[in-house]
Parts: C-alpha cells; sequence; structure tokens
C-alpha cells in the first residue's frame, strides 16, 4: 500500500502544509570568489559563489551593449541516495537556464558591456527543490559581490498532495505529489521572474498557490536581507 | 560599536524632490531605490550609494596602478584589476620621438612592470586607455602590490590624506595607492602596513576608524 503523505494534517515530516523548513544562510563560503553564500532548505543544500563582472572569452561571446550572465547547476555525486553521474545532463541544463533567466531581469546588465558574470550554483545535499535554493543562494552572492541589481530574487517551491496545497516540499513530497510550482519572484517589486509547473491544478488552486507563494517569498526575504545586513553590522 | 545605516539593493533610499542622483541608485517615479549593498549619502542636493564590494570601474580621470601585460606594436595591454584592459599607446608614454619600425619597445616598459598611471578615455563600449603624462605618473620599481575593494579606497585614503599620511608616518613606507583598488608599498614595514590596510578594509563602514588604525599601528 502506498504511504501517505498527509495524515491529520501533518506531513511526513511532521510539518503542517503551509511550514516551512528550517532555513539557514550563510556569506563568503568561497573566499576566492566576488561573493559567495549558502543556502539551506532543511536537507537541500546549496553553495553559490559569483565571480565577475570580468572579461569573457571566448570574444565571440560578447555582447557589445550588455553583460552575460552564465549560470550552471550542478548536483555533487553525493548529493542524493544513489550516486549521480558527475557531469552536465538534461535536467541541470535545463536548471541552469531558468535560473539564468530567473536572476537577469534583476540585475542591470547594460552597466557592464562586454563582460561576464559567472555564477556557480553546486548543490551538496538534495531533498527537493534544489533549484528554488539554489536562485536563493545565487541572488545572496550576487549582492555580496556587489552586482547592481534591482531587487533580491527570492524563490520557492508550492505543491499539492492529497488535495492540500503545501509549500517547500522536500525530495519524498517532490517525487509522489500531484503538482509541484517553482517559483521565483522580485518581492519588493512584486514581479514574478520564474513560474514553472508540473502536473495538474484547477484554476482557483493555482491561483491560491500562487498566492501562497508570494507570501511564503516575502518570510524569505526578510530573512535574507537580515542576514546581508548583519555581515556589515557585526565586525569583530 | 556605531555602524553607518546600510540599504540594500531594492531597498527605499530616500524621495528624489528634485535632487540630483549619483551612482548606485535608481529611480522609479519619484523614489530612490538602491542598486547595490551599501551605504547612503543624502545631501540637500544629491542622492547616492557607495557600494561596500564589487569591481573596480573606469573613469576619466582615475589615477590607477596597472601591471604591463603585452607589448604591442605601438604601445602596451595594461591590466587595472577591472573587467577591461587598458591600452597605454607609446606617444602618451614616452616623451621622446620613437621610431617603432627600429625600436622594441620593450625597453620601456615590459610584461609585469608596474605602473602609475591616469585613465585618460573610455569609451562607451568599455575600450579603455591611460597615459603616463600627469604629474605623478611613474613606474613603480620593486615593492609589492595587494589588491583591496576599490569602493574602499576613498577610506584608505582618509579625509584630505589623514589616513594614508598615518600610514606613512608611522611605518616608514612607501604608499601609493590606486583608485582601480591596488595598492604598492615598499619598505621594511610592508607586513604592518598590508596588516593595517586589510583591516581598514574590513572595517571601513565603522565609525572612528582613523583612531582605532593609529592605536594598532602604535602598539
Amino acid at each position: 500500500m502506498k504511504e501517505k503523505l498527509i495524515s491529520d494534517g501533518k506531513r511526513i515530516d511532521g510539518r503542517k502544509a503551509e511550514e516551512f523548513r528550517p532555513i539557514e544562510m550563510k556569506l563568503d563560503i568561497v573566499s576566492r570568489a566576488n561573493g559567495s553564500a549558502s543556502f539551506r532548505f532543511g536537507n537541500s543544500v546549496v553553495v553559490a559563489s559569483v565571480f565577475g563582472p570580468r572579461a569573457l572569452t571566448p570574444r565571440h561571446l560578447q555582447k557589445p551593449d550588455s553583460c552575460v550572465l552564465r549560470c550552471r547547476y550542478n548536483m555533487a555525486p553525493f548529493s542524493v541516495d544513489d550516486r549521480k553521474n558527475p557531469g552536465p545532463d538534461r535536467r541541470s541544463k535545463e536548471i541552469s537556464k531558468v535560473t539564468r533567466l530567473a536572476l537577469e531581469p534583476a540585475i542591470f546588465l547594460e552597466e557592464f558591456p562586454k563582460a561576464t558574470i559567472d555564477a556557480y550554483i553546486e548543490v551538496l545535499q538534495a531533498d527537493g527543490s534544489t533549484r528554488v535554493t539554489g536562485i536563493n543562494a545565487t541572488s545572496l552572492a550576487l549582492v555580496d559581490s556587489g552586482v547592481p541589481m534591482k531587487d533580491l530574487v527570492t524563490a520557492c517551491s508550492v505543491g499539492k498532495i492529497d488535495d492540500t496545497l503545501i509549500v517547500d516540499l522536500n525530495g519524498k513530497e517532490d517525487n509522489n505529489s500531484e503538482a509541484d510550482i517553482a517559483f521565483a519572484m522580485m518581492p519588493s517589486k512584486d514581479k514574478i521572474t520564474l513560474l514553472q509547473m508540473d502536473g495538474l491544478l484547477t484554476k482557483q488552486e493555482f491561483l491560491t498557490a500562487i498566492k501562497m507563494a508570494k507570501s511564503y517569498c516575502k518570510k524569505i526575504y526578510e530573512l535574507q536581507k537580515k542576514t546581508l545586513k548583519e555581515k556589515y553590522e557585526n565586525v569583530d | 560599536m556605531e555602524v553607518r545605516r546600510i540599504v540594500l539593493p531594492g531597498e527605499l533610499v530616500d524621495k528624489r524632490n528634485g535632487r540630483k542622483l549619483w551612482s548606485g541608485v535608481y529611480i522609479e517615479g519619484d523614489n530612490v531605490f538602491s542598486k547595490v549593498l551599501g551605504i547612503p549619502r543624502i545631501t540637500e542636493n544629491e542622492i547616492s550609494v557607495i557600494p561596500l564590494s564589487g569591481v573596480y570601474r573606469p573613469r576619466v580621470g582615475n589615477r590607477v596602478i596597472g601591471v604591463i601585460t603585452g607589448v604591442e606594436i605601438s604601445g602596451w595591454s595594461v591590466d587595472i584589476n577591472s573587467p577591461y584592459t587598458a591600452f597605454l599607446p607609446l606617444v602618451e608614454a614616452v616623451g621622446e620621438f620613437v621610431d617603432k619600425s627600429r625600436t622594441d619597445i620593450s625597453k620601456f616598459y615590459d610584461i609585469d612592470d608596474i605602473v602609475y598611471c591616469r585613465v585618460s578615455k573610455v569609451t562607451k563600449d568599455k575600450t579603455v586607455q591611460v597615459n603616463m603624462k600627469a604629474i605623478g605618473s611613474r613606474r613603480l620599481y620593486n615593492g609589492i602590490i595587494i589588491k583591496i575593494t576599490p569602493t574602499k579606497v576613498p577610506r584608505v585614503i582618509g579625509k584630505g590624506g589623514s589616513m594614508i599620511n598615518l600610514l606613512k608616518n608611522k611605518t616608514a613606507c612607501e604608499i601609493v595607492v590606486g583608485q582601480n583598488g591596488i595598492v604598492w608599498i615598499r619598505g621594511l614595514n610592508k607586513a604592518k602596513v598590508i596588516e593595517a590596510i586589510l583591516k581598514i578594509e574590513k572595517e571601513s563602514h565603522v565609525v572612528g576608524l582613523t583612531e582605532k588604525i593609529e592605536n594598532m599601528l602604535s602598539e
């Protein structure tokens, strides 16, 4: 018999439907990078490092009027239960692309023509929602590196299990959900930069899910702001 | 410890009220928002945000320290610690007439030489030119260079040069600070200068830093 993922309003890890896993953020993880950060959603741990703006080679990739943002999402072989075959695959290429598209609207790319900003996103531990964890970490790393931005980008996931809408899916819920949404936004501008859905939802459910994602993103936003300010407020 | 107000990207800095906007801010309607993590500077006439991190962006008139990375036919390419490599033309570097067809110009400047120069031209697509004509421009012999965050250079120099003079007097080192975040140091007390400069970089937003450094160097 299939294991029940929600019973008495509680999920398999004891959370309520609209409760998220413990969040932890750290800055300055990679000392050689211009900016770096780690972000943790429960058992999902991601380290993002940003290099640049720096000169872009080969030169045919340069854009004469804007900077090129390059993102690389990579899962460590030890990040999942079965060993992940190292190197880029179909899935990580797609996630690299959507991460880039989620972050591009927030950056003033036109200020650095012909240059590049490289963002390396390493998943050290994967337990669901890794793409949104990666976006959160990269956004912190970009601000830390001093790249001019319109706003931070904050991301979270929403899903549906047993006719209940839930936030921040873990690995097991991710695999068995009826639908899941990856969502990113610029909270203070109230603009959505990433919206992906897998599965089926009614229109009403979808609109409720977006509303949930937005309010949840704003909570993470406050934590991100606190982390960034603390770096400079606690000297010695 | 007293710390200045810090703003984040997307954070409201102030209402514009017809004031001039400088770097680090953008505008939506009459609201001025920050582009970077930094310290806002709000006066009667202007608003800006000084970033706490970031790469060097060349501006005409900046005095920078560069490292020669290549010798070409009629000039040198210079690494100025920025996403863009600068070019130093022969005529802007050497006072005398040089017959290019007969001379190997590496006898003036060679790869890995350190030069203190001035940014003379920056085009829209960020082609950067430097020259050695401004007063004080010269090749820097011996010594070592360290890199700091370019936006923190004003703090290393201090108001009217107070900080840099303090460092020079207390350690008897020769110090040249380029606006691109490269600092050149020559002298016996190098280690002490480096320690002090890195401390200034780390605590640039703390109030009363000069006294702190003075105490540190007097120990």
